[in-house]
């Protein structure tokens, strides 16, 4: 099946240290593709670059076929990529609501967007729906900074469905969530999975990227290693090295 | 939540209740100079909240807008050859035009920059407009210019210019409370919170502070034209007055940032406080001392603005019904020094 999002021969550096050199990545249409790797190994630079926050030096990032390197986070969401950060980052100030409000204008020019309200009332029925989805409808008129950790990932997943994006981006979506919110989180993301969503998630839950994923990518000083169906990577004696100590980087696990 | 808006609709009742009556009841001359002066602050500090309290993006040279509003109307005046009167009242959106013109390419250099570079720009702007109009003959440089000075007397010149704020005022806080609720003021609240993740959502950032950034200047060029011809005399260091841009920005800081009624309410108390005591006291500069101070003591103690601590004790009082308990107000004091700023040339 030919690749909804992919990256080719992707290099960036940053002064002096090389984040990504020669990075490929294809994530097929429909899938839930993992991304994996050490500290470091550029994970989440590829996703900036992916998403038009970083401008890669060399190398393609095609959405559909149509080159999206130069494109801006703007232009890049307008064409259905959605991401969440690392650091869940919400507008704190703004009701759970709202924050669920702020991507529907995306197929909007900009005179209507002064014009119209924030929100039509199918809009918020929507979003209402979304919030329900994710469980966060009771604290829909809760300033977002008030949210859980957890609260916080979740919302941060529903405000990208408003405006129905085809690729979901996530970078870390369980980190420092318990672990019934990321059962949670599991079985939403495989549902939307089935509704034709796709996903590239970075983990470093292993447990939850072998469970969900159907094809796992590990990065590992900012090249492929390597790209499989989650048990090959997991017998893979690469990656093992990569992860367990064959070189020079201290990370756990 | 259902009590909440027949109290606000309640509120805008009695607020046009009283800019309706004002000038019936306070007739004599130096009340309604203070309120016409008060109501040119109104328009401002609201226009301005509109960008800089919406977006976050603290711009400290909006008096480049009011005194391009100040000279286009009395250059245009002049010019074409406008007689005295109500006429000239009609250059009064010309210049609100001509200053949101101008707000597009100064607009576009300062929004390159974030937060505090891009305040340090509009600082910049504001002083190269001054010097600029200093310095061009157009403009009649250090000498200003003088407007048609309409032959009404001193009671109905008041009343005029009163009612023409008062209508800028009332399009003003239509804006306002226009762009609050819509989904353009959404993303300029967006923008305030994270701007990256909002350019993450689709929201076209340059785009929309750009447009939040015209939008705010054409009130103050309309609140400086009316300054210009209620004066008749415009002079380089009043229409690009740093302490203009210090005022606004503290009359929104008091009442409240990002809120519809707080710069409102702002420049409602300290403006007519201070052209009170100007009059007074005839110590035109004291304020300054006031300002200082008060500045500290709003962003020491009430860092929101009154309208939103008071909101939030009313919450709270909500909250906790029972409670006698509650503790009142945080009340402002005046400690600590104020930085005065030279003025210009009185």
């Amino acid at each position: 099946m030919s690749p909804l999002l992919e990256a080719e021969g992707v290099c960036k550096s940053f002064g002096g240290l090389q984040a990504l050199s020669e990075c490929s990545l294809s994530v097929a249409k429909g899938s839930i593709s993992g991304l994996i790797g050490p500290n470091g190994s550029g994970k989440t630079t590829l996703f900036n670059v992916m998403t038009g926050y970083e401008r890669c030096s060399e190398g393609q990032i095609r959405f559909d076929g149509e080159s999206i390197a130069r494109a801006t986070p703007e232009r890049v969401f307008g064409l259905g990529i959605g991401r969440t950060f690392q650091i869940t980052r919400l507008f704190f100030r703004l009701s759970v609501l709202e924050n669920m409000l702020v991507a529907t204008q995306r197929h909007e020019g900009w005179l209507r967007g002064v014009l119209r309200g924030a929100g039509s009332a199918a809009e918020r029925e929507r979003a209402l729906e979304l919030l329900e989805f994710v469980g966060l409808e009771r604290l829909a008129h809760t300033p977002a900074g008030n949210l859980s950790y957890g609260q916080r990932k979740l919302l941060e997943l529903a405000s990208l469905l408003v405006a129905d994006p085809s690729v979901l981006l996530l970078d870390e979506p369980t980190a420092g969530v318990n672990p019934t919110l990321i059962n949670q989180l599991t079985e939403r993301i495989r549902e939307l999975n089935r509704a034709g969503k796709t996903f590239l998630v970075v983990e470093h839950n292993m447990e939850f990227v072998m469970g969900l994923c159907h094809q796992v990518t590990v990065l590992h000083q900012g090249r492929t290693l390597v790209t499989g169906s989650p048990e090959t990577v997991r017998a893979d004696p690469a990656v093992l090295d990569a992860y367990l100590g064959g070189g020079d980087d201290d990370d756990d696990f | 939540m259902t009590a909440r808006i027949p109290v606000r609709a309640l509120g805008v009742v009695i607020a046009l209740a009283i800019l309706g009556l004002f000038p019936l009841i306070f007739s004599n001359p130096t009340d309604t100079t203070i309120a016409v002066f008060t109501l040119i602050f109104m328009v401002s500090a609201s226009a301005w909240n509109m960008f800089s309290g919406n977006s976050g993006y603290i711009a400290l040279g909006h008096a480049v807008y009011y005194g391009c509003g100040a000279y286009a109307l009395t250059l245009l005046a002049n010019h074409l050859g406008f007689a005295a009167g109500w006429g000239v009242f009609a250059l009064v959106p010309v210049a609100g035009i001509v200053a949101g013109l101008v707000a597009i390419p100064t607009g576009l250099i300062a929004l390159r920059a974030r937060r505090h570079t891009f305040v340090v720009i509009t600082i910049a702007f504001m002083f190269i407009f001054q010097l600029a109009a200093s310095n061009l003959g157009f403009t009649g440089g250090t000498s200003g210019l003088q407007p048609p000075t309409p032959l009404w007397s001193v009671t109905t010149y008041n009343d005029n210019f009163y009612w023409v704020t008062a209508i800028v005022l009332v399009f003003t806080v239509a804006l306002a409370w226009a762009v609050r609720r819509s989904r353009f003021g959404l993303q300029l609240l967006a923008i305030r919170d994270d701007e990256e993740r909002a350019r993450g959502l689709g929201v076209r950032v340059g785009r929309v502070k750009l447009s939040a950034f015209v939008l705010s200047a054409i009130p103050i060029g309309m609140a400086g034209a009316i300054y210009a011809y209620f004066l008749g005399q415009i002079f380089p260091q009043f229409a690009f007055d740093p302490l203009f841009d210090l005022s606004i920005a503290l009359m929104a800081f008091m009442g409240g940032l990002g809120t519809v009624a707080g710069p409102l309410l702002g420049a409602l108390v300290l403006e007519s406080l201070q052209q009170y005591f100007t009059i007074q006291s005839g110590a035109s500069q004291v304020y300054l001392i006031i300002y200082g101070a008060l500045f500290l003591a709003v962003v020491l103690l009430l860092p929101r603005g009154i309208i939103p601590s008071v909101e939030e004790l009313i919450r709270n009082r909500r909250a906790r019904s029972a409670g006698g308990a509650g503790s009142g107000p945080p009340e402002p004091e005046d400690r600590g020094a104020g930085v005065v700023k030279p003025a210009g040339v009185a």
